[in-house]
């Protein structure tokens, strides 16, 4: 392992997609073509144009794309601005993984899972989704509830029509914020759309999206029935060093780099309110 | 034990510096001691009470962390760290000694600090034992005997004499380049020493001051005291509390373009600024009151928690004579103990 945490490695930028009108996705490998590093589903890393600025990002492929990696990155701040105006064959720095991931391997195995995202929220849970699909035998029935301002704002729409709602086993439900024209899907917040679809009580929740979606979201849920044990989150804090030693993601006893990202909500409720 | 005739004292300091760099409190022209480097004809410093802490030896208020050139859309990385020379801490007050291992759970936990751990690996601690502890030292009130201060080598001044002790193999190595200006001798004088000051401690101001109601088991109790809003009132948001800390160890991390290329460093920097989490959407510690509670709950509650019961203060009392609202560690743990149940 290398040890130099915080120097890191080139990685390179080979294909950019534009999803939504501020949500560009970023694939990125190392110089020799191949992956820099390995990571788990929920896991982070460091990018950076140096000069500009470095920051977390959650790495949106599943560590099952044996390929490249890509994070997918919405545009509020000096760097993202830069990250999407540069070309594909830009070289940027790249460090991690980072943080704990969802533990795919082990309370979620076997589980019924109801992936809950809202905007770009869905970047963290798309590596699960995929990871989750491609070892499809190890968990039970999957539901994606994805909500967005705007249909234009779906992130992965694409590949949510044309492999997520294409596989036997797996349903979707979009929803967006305000009716549209080309749009006769679901129209609403994802709070009240989740009540509205009342997911079984057994499942397990995955939940990721702005914070005032994650606040009604899981209220929503607790009205439902389900038990905070039950619902997993990502969360995101200002960092620096990745590895708890800048104390910036101090939250309680916690560092939401190394502690988290990842956490469940009855272990949330343990912590200060200060996120 | 050795011991060596202050007469010898330069000689001594000579010795030590033949064989590498040593740093020693020294008083500027305003009288305030701060850590220097010996050269002949510096003085050591009559106070150990140095403005700023000790720990810039090992985490330095700047370093450089990664040099990068860019060249089009190409990117050239830069270890820029040379190797670092072996260097002396001479006259390390019993609670700055403390903050060293302090700082290494933080910087040597897994995944190790490598420039941190680089400068440890170098550096010898020589401490001097308080004679004149200060009415804002409180150390004992975390177990630290200033009299007997912890370090690769222990040292005493008494009368016309240094009494020195190697407590690892490290400070057996440095007094092994001064041995022929030593010899040993009892421990007599420096038990004398001892008693007289352990009596003067027993007298000061904070001598039963304690932090003991406080720890990993009253996060909420404490974090959702209505005291922190008086208490941080006033507070300037400064940050000159956590600069002068020695267990203060949030640093940032910045780019500069050099013109010749990009220097990513590393700097000291605060709880207590705003910038410190504010983020594109947000900032989850809005008000001074926050970032004011983030400091003093990190030490006496969060640091505790992952760290056996071990608070995050060595009770030096630099931020007792250095904050301009008079606000510290101190009032701020009094004025709470009642909420720790």
């Amino acid at each position: 392992m290398n040890t130099e945490t915080l120097i890191p490695k080139l990685g390179v930028v080979t294909d950019i997609r534009i999803d939504t009108p501020d949500v560009k996705t970023f694939r990125v490998v190392g110089l020799d073509g191949k992956k820099v590093f390995e990571h788990m589903p929920g896991q982070c890393a460091m990018l950076s144009i140096p000069g500009v600025g470095e920051a977390m990002f959650s790495i949106t492929s599943s560590p099952t794309n044996e390929d490249f990696m890509e994070f997918s990155i919405k545009k509020c701040g000096c760097l993202t601005n830069w990250l999407h105006a540069m070309d594909v064959g830009q070289q940027i720095t790249i460090r991690g993984p980072y943080g704990n991931g969802f533990p795919v391997e082990g309370a979620l195995k076997g589980k019924d899972l109801l992936f809950i995202a809202g905007g770009i929220g869905l970047a963290p849970l798309r590596s699960v989704i995929n990871y989750v699909r491609d070892k499809r035998q190890n968990y039970g029935s999957i539901q994606i509830v994805y909500g967005s301002r705007s249909k234009e704002d779906l992130v992965d729409y694409q590949e949510i029509l044309d492999e997520w709602m294409a596989d036997e086993g797996i349903q979707v439900n979009l929803t967006i914020d305000r009716a549209q024209e080309g749009w006769d899907g679901h129209v609403g917040f994802v709070p009240n759309f989740v009540k509205e679809l009342q997911p079984d009580l057994n499942k397990t929740v995955l939940l990721c999206g702005p914070p005032i979606m994650i606040k009604f979201t899981l209220e929503g849920l607790k009205e439902l029935g389900f038990s905070e044990t039950q619902v997993y989150t990502t969360m995101e804090l200002r960092m620096k060093c990745g590895v708890g030693k800048c104390g910036r993601c101090n939250i309680g006893s916690k560092y939401v780099c190394k502690d988290g990202p990842v956490f469940r909500f009855d272990q949330l409720d343990e912590l200060p309110n200060e996120y | 034990m050795q011991k060596l005739s202050l007469s010898k004292l330069d000689q001594f300091l000579e010795a030590m510096a033949a064989h590498q760099a040593l740093y020693l409190p020294v008083e500027d022209h305003s009288g305030q001691a701060k850590f220097q480097r010996w050269a002949p004809g510096v003085q050591l410093s009559s106070t150990l009470n140095t403005v700023r802490s000790a720990k810039d030896f090992f985490f330095p208020q700047t370093e450089d962390l990664v040099n990068f050139k860019l060249r089009g859309k190409e990117i050239e990385i830069i270890d820029p760290r040379t190797e670092h020379e072996d260097f002396v801490v001479f006259g390390v007050r019993g609670c700055d000694a403390r903050s060293f291992t302090i700082l290494d759970k933080v910087f040597l936990a897994d995944p190790v600090d490598t420039y941190y751990q680089s400068r440890r690996e170098h550096g010898t601690i020589v401490s001097l034992a308080c004679t004149r502890p200060e009415e804002t030292c409180f150390c004992t009130s975390f177990g630290i005997d200033p009299t007997c201060p912890q370090g690769d080598v222990t040292c005493w001044m008494e009368g016309d004499a240094l009494y020195l002790t190697a407590n690892t193999p490290k400070g057996e190595a440095l007094l092994a380049q001064v041995a022929d200006l030593t010899e040993a001798c009892g421990d007599e004088a420096v038990k004398a020493q001892q008693e007289r000051v352990s009596a003067i401690l027993k007298k000061l101001p904070l001598a039963n001051f304690s932090t003991k109601s406080f720890g990993g088991q009253v996060l909420m109790e404490v974090f959702d005291s209505e005291k922190w809003g008086t208490l941080s009132e006033s507070c300037l948001g400064c940050g000159t509390c956590t600069f002068v800390c020695p267990t203060c160890q949030c640093y940032d991390i910045k780019d500069m373009d050099t013109g010749h290329g990009v220097q990513r460093f590393r700097c000291w920097d605060s709880c207590m600024y705003s910038d410190f989490t504010r983020m594109a959407h947000g900032n989850p510690r809005l008000t001074q009151k926050e970032r004011f509670r983030q400091r003093f709950m990190h030490k006496l509650v969060y640091f505790p928690a992952n760290n056996n019961g071990e608070y995050g203060c060595v009770g030096c009392g630099r931020c007792l004579s250095k904050c301009p609202i008079s606000m510290n560690i101190v009032k701020v743990a009094k004025a709470l103990e009642g909420d720790c149940k």
